[in-house]
């Protein structure tokens, strides 16, 4: 579907009414239900890969079909209401914290105008109150004693397919960012609440494809790309060429090396798909420049998990590999590339999904001797974490002036910064590989705005969505190329790399994105390089 | 899923308007379809040089190349690469090439 012209989607953003009741609502929310038309929905998951996963020892993707969100009928299983109530059962039992975040919102609306969706759609029922309402309807009229008696006027309301509609329209209008949870006074994470929705509609076979399919290619080759073993090395020793084409740096990477210190995983886009591959080779250079003792792997891939977008068991299980093979190769600790929902899922699930790694160490620079003691439960540094040390330890020989052809700000990837605080590092690395400047102080840091598109929503189809919910963020980078003359947007996220391109091509033509790490390979000194004189860094076309 | 009719041969096809069976059912029909939604005016050596690129590509990977892989290995730039196939490499010369779209953080 084709997107709307810039002129034409900026002012129906501001003056439009909004795209779920097409003007001022009239009816109370319980009463208009949704409607799917092309552009507005992400295309359900293809039978095969549903199929495919539901067949995967610990996986439960159950009701594979073909069906599609405009059709009345979703052909879905006969007793589905029952799957859906139970599941929800098995849930408010088996997290606590869903049950408080069903219980303690009291509704004050201190989310509502925090979320990128709502405000790029202007949809009420993308506010984040309002999206967990969808749920917390159900919740009462099925497991309060209020909701039970007083239904409607207690706020509950059955389950019906049209409220499963809803749940799948609006559960894919969320990009489990947070930004809301930062301003809640109960601190409810509204993300738990999108997750849990997406796993009841997994019960009932409901699911989109570019999630899916990203899960079932890392279940089966290891990364989300697909990439086979052969394919994953041909790829990184690709920019290992290029590297050295562009530096005369020869890079010295393994793969799978039984004995190195450190394994290093990244997300697979960084070794397949632009900008992330400059990403890649500054991970490359800096490594060889410091002649760190590392690996890569071919089966531990990935550094993403889409796992995290569609449910518990896939995530637990997609994680499983990192350790995996850590311990099969005997390294010390590993270390994580610029990856953004990776770092939810490392900094916040993986030692008690896959942990303890006992089998691990307590990470230690090798270079400066920096104990990371941040990292002692899960065993995981982050590259920023770990540049920022070298910077700082003065290990790394820069050139600012090398990155001369780059005005920056900087866009805090939403897990990074929300979900585990790595907020200064790539600033302190920033501070010393080129000239660049923040964004204002209600766009950044914990209040960063989402690029739009994340958990698994950078598909385009749904191009116009993403635009409009990518504007809060495209007007902060906006505001900084016309006051500070920017023109590049660097950022530690995969799905940031590849959305925010889309972003700044749509509302700032002008802006590109990047990693922070290819700032780094562009600015790093190295002894015996012939490097010329390289006007676009390691983008240079030889 | 949609099925289309070309020249006589069907094809089943994603909603992207992807060949659902990648090169199973990829024919000269396929091309001669795709060639016209791409608003490609005439096949050239040059089209069918990606398009054997690719095919061979994904026999080998089961994945679409690196757009800097295909380059090196046509020897076309990415901007040749454009002018040959509108849409792109990836929604332009895959489809035509029968292979699915790439998925992930891209």
């Amino acid at each position: 579907m084709a997107v709307p012209k810039l002129e034409q989607l900026s002012k129906s953003v501001v003056q439009g009414p909004s795209l779920a009741t097409g003007a001022i609502p009239t009816r109370d929310w319980m009463d208009i239900p949704v409607v799917f038309k092309e552009g507005n929905y992400a295309y359900p998951a293809k039978k095969d890969k549903v199929e495919y996963l539901n067949s995967q020892k610990g996986l439960h993707f159950p009701n594979a079909r073909v069906w599609s969100p405009e059709d009345d009928d979703w052909k879905l299983p006969e007793n589905w209401k029952e799957i859906i109530l139970s599941g929800l059962k098995e849930r408010l039992e088996k997290f606590r914290s869903l049950k408080i975040f069903m219980d303690c919102c009291v509704r004050c609306g201190a989310c509502a105008d925090k979320c990128h969706f709502f405000l790029g759609t202007g949809d009420p029922k993308n506010m984040p109150v309002l999206r967990a309402e969808l749920l917390r309807s159900v919740y009462r009229n099925d497991f309060t004693l209020a909701g039970k008696i007083m239904g409607k006027m207690a706020g509950a309301r059955e389950m019906t397919v049209g409220v499963l509609k809803e749940w799948f329209m609006y559960s894919y209008q969320c990009t489990e960012c947070r930004r809301c949870s930062v301003f809640c006074p109960y601190g409810i994470d509204t993300a738990e609440v999108t997750m849990m929705l997406r796993e009841l509609l997994h019960l009932v076979g409901i699911g989109i494809n570019w999630i899916l399919e990203p899960a079932s290619n890392s279940n089966r080759t290891g990364n989300h790309m697909g990439l086979q073993p052969h394919t994953f090395k041909d790829n990184v020793d690709f920019l290992a060429d290029d590297v050295e084409n562009l530096t005369g740096i020869k890079i010295n990477h393994t793969f799978n090396r039984k004995g190195a210190e450190v394994l290093f995983i990244t997300p697979s886009a960084d070794v397949f798909a632009e900008p992330g591959l400059y990403t890649a080779m500054g991970y490359l250079l800096m490594f060889e420049a410091i002649g760190l003792d590392y690996t890569w792997s071919t089966y531990a891939s990935e550094g993403g998990n889409f796992g995290l977008f569609t449910n518990n068991e896939t995530m637990k299980k997609l994680n499983a590999k990192m350790y995996a093979e850590a311990k099969r190769l005997g390294v010390k600790y590993i270390i994580g590339g610029e990856c953004g929902h990776m770092w939810r899922v490392l900094h916040q699930y993986m030692d008690t999904m896959n942990g303890p790694a006992d089998f691990l160490e307590v990470p230690v620079s090798p270079i400066t001797g920096t104990v990371f003691n941040n990292a002692a439960s899960t065993k995981m540094i982050h590259i920023s974490e770990f540049t920022a040390d070298l910077i700082k330890h003065g290990k790394l020989k820069l050139d600012k002036s090398r990155n001369s052809h780059v005005k920056a700000t900087y866009h805090d990837s939403c897990n990074p910064a929300r979900a585990m605080g790595l907020m200064d590092e790539p600033r302190f690395i920033l501070d010393h590989v080129v000239d660049w400047v923040e964004m204002p102080e209600n766009t950044i840091r914990e209040q960063t705005f989402c690029c739009g598109s994340g958990t698994g929503l950078n598909t385009d189809e749904i191009m116009e969505l993403r635009m409009r919910s990518g504007l809060p963020r495209a007007n902060a980078v906006k505001y900084v190329q016309e006051k500070k003359g920017v023109n590049m947007l660097s950022c530690v996220c995969a799905i940031d790399r590849a959305t925010l391109t889309s972003l700044m091509n749509y509302w700032n033509p002008d802006v590109r994105v990047c990693g922070v790490s290819e700032l780094v390979g562009n600015a790093l000194v190295i002894d015996g390089e012939t490097r010329g004189d390289l006007e676009d860094g390691l983008r240079t076309m030889l | 899923m949609p099925t289309l009719e070309h020249n006589g041969s069907s094809f089943q096809v994603d909603e992207d308007g992807f060949l659902l069976k990648g090169m199973e059912e990829f024919n000269q029909d396929w091309i001669d379809y795709v060639k016209g939604v791409e608003g490609i005016s005439e096949l050239t050596d040059e089209h069918n040089k990606v398009i054997d690129a690719l095919q061979e590509y994904y026999k080998k990977n089961g994945i679409a190349p690196m757009v800097r892989i295909l380059s090196k290995t046509t020897g076309f730039p990415l901007k040749r690469i454009y002018e040959l196939f509108p849409s792109g490499p990836g929604k332009g010369a895959c489809k035509m090439a029968g292979l699915p779209k790439p998925t992930g953080c891209v």
